[in-house]
């Protein structure tokens, strides 16, 4: 068991997955020489040569397709997007081409391709620079997505991604990069739309993913001291996600509210509150919650951003009112 | 001029490009008819006009050389092998289309003879070829990708991304243009206000130009492309040609002038080729049994794919994900 950061343990992913497969390669803007933005590829050009760990130039568009063709060609590229909001240039790759192109050939071939991108506001960044666009990939059939939380997670989730066959679209959070975790020594592998019950509670149950859950273990803290027992789930992964876990929570607890930092309207919780509605409305003694950011971009000056940013405060008054 | 002067090639071979056009040209007038009677639905482009480009460039590639097209792409996965019936079956939305019906006339791909599928989106096949050309270098098969795209392209900035990361890279890469003058709907000198010499010379890429509507010389001209992709990195082969058909089947084309539209028959590659074949000592017979073997092989295909079986929606359904029915997706 080793204590270390979020971001040591996705690069040391990345390392393992580098040694494990040889068609496995890293790219993008600044990853090789500077070791990335965030240094989640740092020292892995040093060990791997620049075939395998190569900096690109700036053109997301062009990067988006080179992945399909190369994953079509034999090889299994991991590129990294510097912010999930520059990707907004790289959609076509993801979008017509990476996502479809195993349905359009008739399955005669799989993209196993991962894009990592860091989503989530906390440093100030500004509105180019900070949100958290998940849902968008969410909604194309084809990706699947992927959102560690842990230190742990951000080993095994982003091995498995690596593994995976079909494209995936890692999100990372940037405000997690230098948290620190516990990894263990023998890690066990994750499966990717296996959500995980990080607090068990009884009386109302929150469904979260990304930073987003320890805002929810924040809130369940503070409502324990109030006599208030609530469930944490951390999703793990959006595209699939884990419909029986959740709904086996509402089996005991019978209240729901789903937390993330995204935009609240039309976000995954949208679809998991609708979604709870389908398959546990007999269960449900109160509307399914949701929390999440304002309907506006995310915002520059501190005090704007720290508004913005939904907090557990605003998650216990969810679940005040679902207890209501 | 004697014989051998005119044609370096072996007639043998440039018989057998011919037919390969020919294939193509049957196969798209096929599909006019098959399209007007609704046997083939959505929106098909057609390359009457151009199978030279298809045929020559294709006559150059290796084995393990990979391709991507357009939307305008029949003729190149025709020209490099695919079957016939596998393409009419997916054209009619058959189950046993080359893609199981799922793809259409504008996603064709057969990976089993590197043809990594056309394209819907105008230029976004080029970065495909890129990755696929990053592969090829990676893993030293000894392969090259080609990007066919068509001039419509040129305005696209991913062009000019992928142009940049070829030549950083040095990729074995062939930029295969089919110029024929028009972006969709509207003349390219309306589209694009350089040229792509201009654009080879900006990324200091090699560039050769070759009238697309002489087979040979675009037979010949891909073998130099071919050895120099394979060797020294990326090359723009620009192949000006004629595209005699609307943007799509169905386009009447009312934007054209009649007097483009006059010298199409002396601008059609198989004219050009058969006049040729005839100068070079081949029969009226043996291009008669040519034309025949090709119309029989189409009529063939068709009718196989009249009586193919339709899709079912669920195994559609099973190839999203590679574990689709293991894990519940939505």
């Amino acid at each position: 068991m080793a204590e270390l950061r979020y971001v040591h343990a996705l690069n040391k992913a990345l390392e393992d997955q580098l040694s494990n497969d040889d068609s496995v390669f890293l790219l993008g803007e600044d990853i090789a020489n500077a070791g990335g933005s965030f240094k989640a590829t740092r020292g892995l050009l040093e060990k791997f040569g620049s075939d395998r760990v190569r900096d690109t130039p700036i053109s997301e568009t062009a990067l988006s397709g080179l992945v399909v063709g190369a994953a079509l060609t034999g090889l299994k590229p991991v590129l990294e997007i510097m912010f999930m909001d520059f990707v907004t240039l790289a959609m076509d790759g993801i979008v017509n081409q990476a996502a479809k192109s195993r349905f359009m050939f008739g399955g005669q071939a799989s993209v196993p391709l991962v894009v990592r991108m860091p989503h989530g506001g906390g440093m100030n960044a500004g509105p180019q620079h900070s949100q958290c666009l998940e849902a968008w990939f969410s909604h194309v059939p084809g990706l699947k997505v992927v959102c560690p939380a842990t230190v742990q997670d951000a080993y095994a989730l982003t091995s498995a991604a690596i593994r995976d066959p079909d494209p995936v679209i890692l999100v990372e959070n940037k405000a997690l990069y230098a948290m620190k975790g516990e990894l263990p020594d023998d890690i066990p592998d994750a499966t990717i739309g296996e959500a995980l019950i990080l607090r068990e509670g009884q009386d109302v149950t929150l469904v979260s993913y990304g930073a987003a859950v320890f805002t929810c273990l924040k809130a369940a803290e503070a409502m324990a001291n109030e006599g208030i027992s609530v469930e944490v789930i951390d999703l793990r992964t959006l595209q699939p996600w884990d419909k029986a876990t959740v709904s086996a929570s509402l089996e005991k607890t019978h209240r729901a509210i789903v937390v993330h930092e995204a935009v609240r309207s039309y976000g995954a919780g949208a679809e998991i509150a609708a979604t709870i509605g389908e398959i546990c409305f007999d269960e449900l003694d109160a509307p399914v919650g949701r929390v999440g950011a304002p309907f506006m971009p995310v915002p520059y000056a501190p005090s704007l951003e720290k508004a913005y940013i939904p907090d557990s405060q605003d998650v216990i008054q969810a679940i005040y009112s679902a207890l209501e | 001029m004697s014989k051998q002067k005119e044609s370096p090639m072996n007639i043998a071979v440039l018989s057998q490009l011919h037919e390969s056009m020919l294939t193509i040209r049957a196969c798209e007038t096929a599909l006019v008819k098959l399209f007007s009677s609704g046997d083939v639905p959505g929106f098909i482009h057609l390359s009457h006009g151009q199978e030279a480009v298809a045929v020559g460039v294709c006559s150059a590639l290796g084995n393990l050389d990979t391709l991507v097209t357009t939307h305008r792409g029949h003729g190149h996965v025709l020209a490099r092998g695919i079957p016939l019936d596998g393409f009419f079956k997916e054209l009619m939305g058959r189950s046993t289309g080359i893609c199981k019906g799922r793809s259409g006339s504008m996603h064709v791909a057969d990976l089993s003879i590197g043809v990594l599928g056309a394209n819907g989106i105008v230029g976004a096949s080029l970065p495909i070829a890129l990755g696929s050309a990053l592969a090829h270098q990676v893993r030293k098969t000894g392969g090259v990708a080609v990007a066919f795209f068509g001039d419509g392209a040129m305005a696209e900035g991913v062009l000019h991304e992928s142009l940049n990361m070829a030549a950083l890279w040095q990729l074995p890469m062939i930029f295969a243009c089919e110029n024929n003058g028009w972006s969709e709907f509207s003349p390219t000198d309306q589209q694009f206000s350089g040229s792509l010499k201009g654009l080879a010379s900006a990324f200091n890429i090699k560039h050769s130009k070759v009238n697309g509507n002489d087979l040979e010389a675009v037979a010949v001209a891909s073998d130099m492309a071919r050895a120099y992709a394979g060797s020294s990195g990326p090359i723009i082969l620009e192949c000006m040609t004629t595209r005699f058909r609307g943007h799509f089947e169905g386009d009447a084309q009312k934007y054209r002038a009649q007097s483009e539209i006059d010298e199409f028959d002396k601008k059609d590659p198989i004219n050009q080729s058969a006049k040729k074949l005839t100068r070079l000592g081949v029969s009226g017979e043996l291009m008669e049994e040519m034309s025949l073997r090709v119309e029989e092989r189409v009529s063939a295909a068709i009718d196989e794919a009249r009586v193919a079986p339709l899709p079912e929606f669920g195994l559609a359904l099973q190839d999203v994900y590679s574990d689709q029915g293991v894990k519940s997706y939505g």
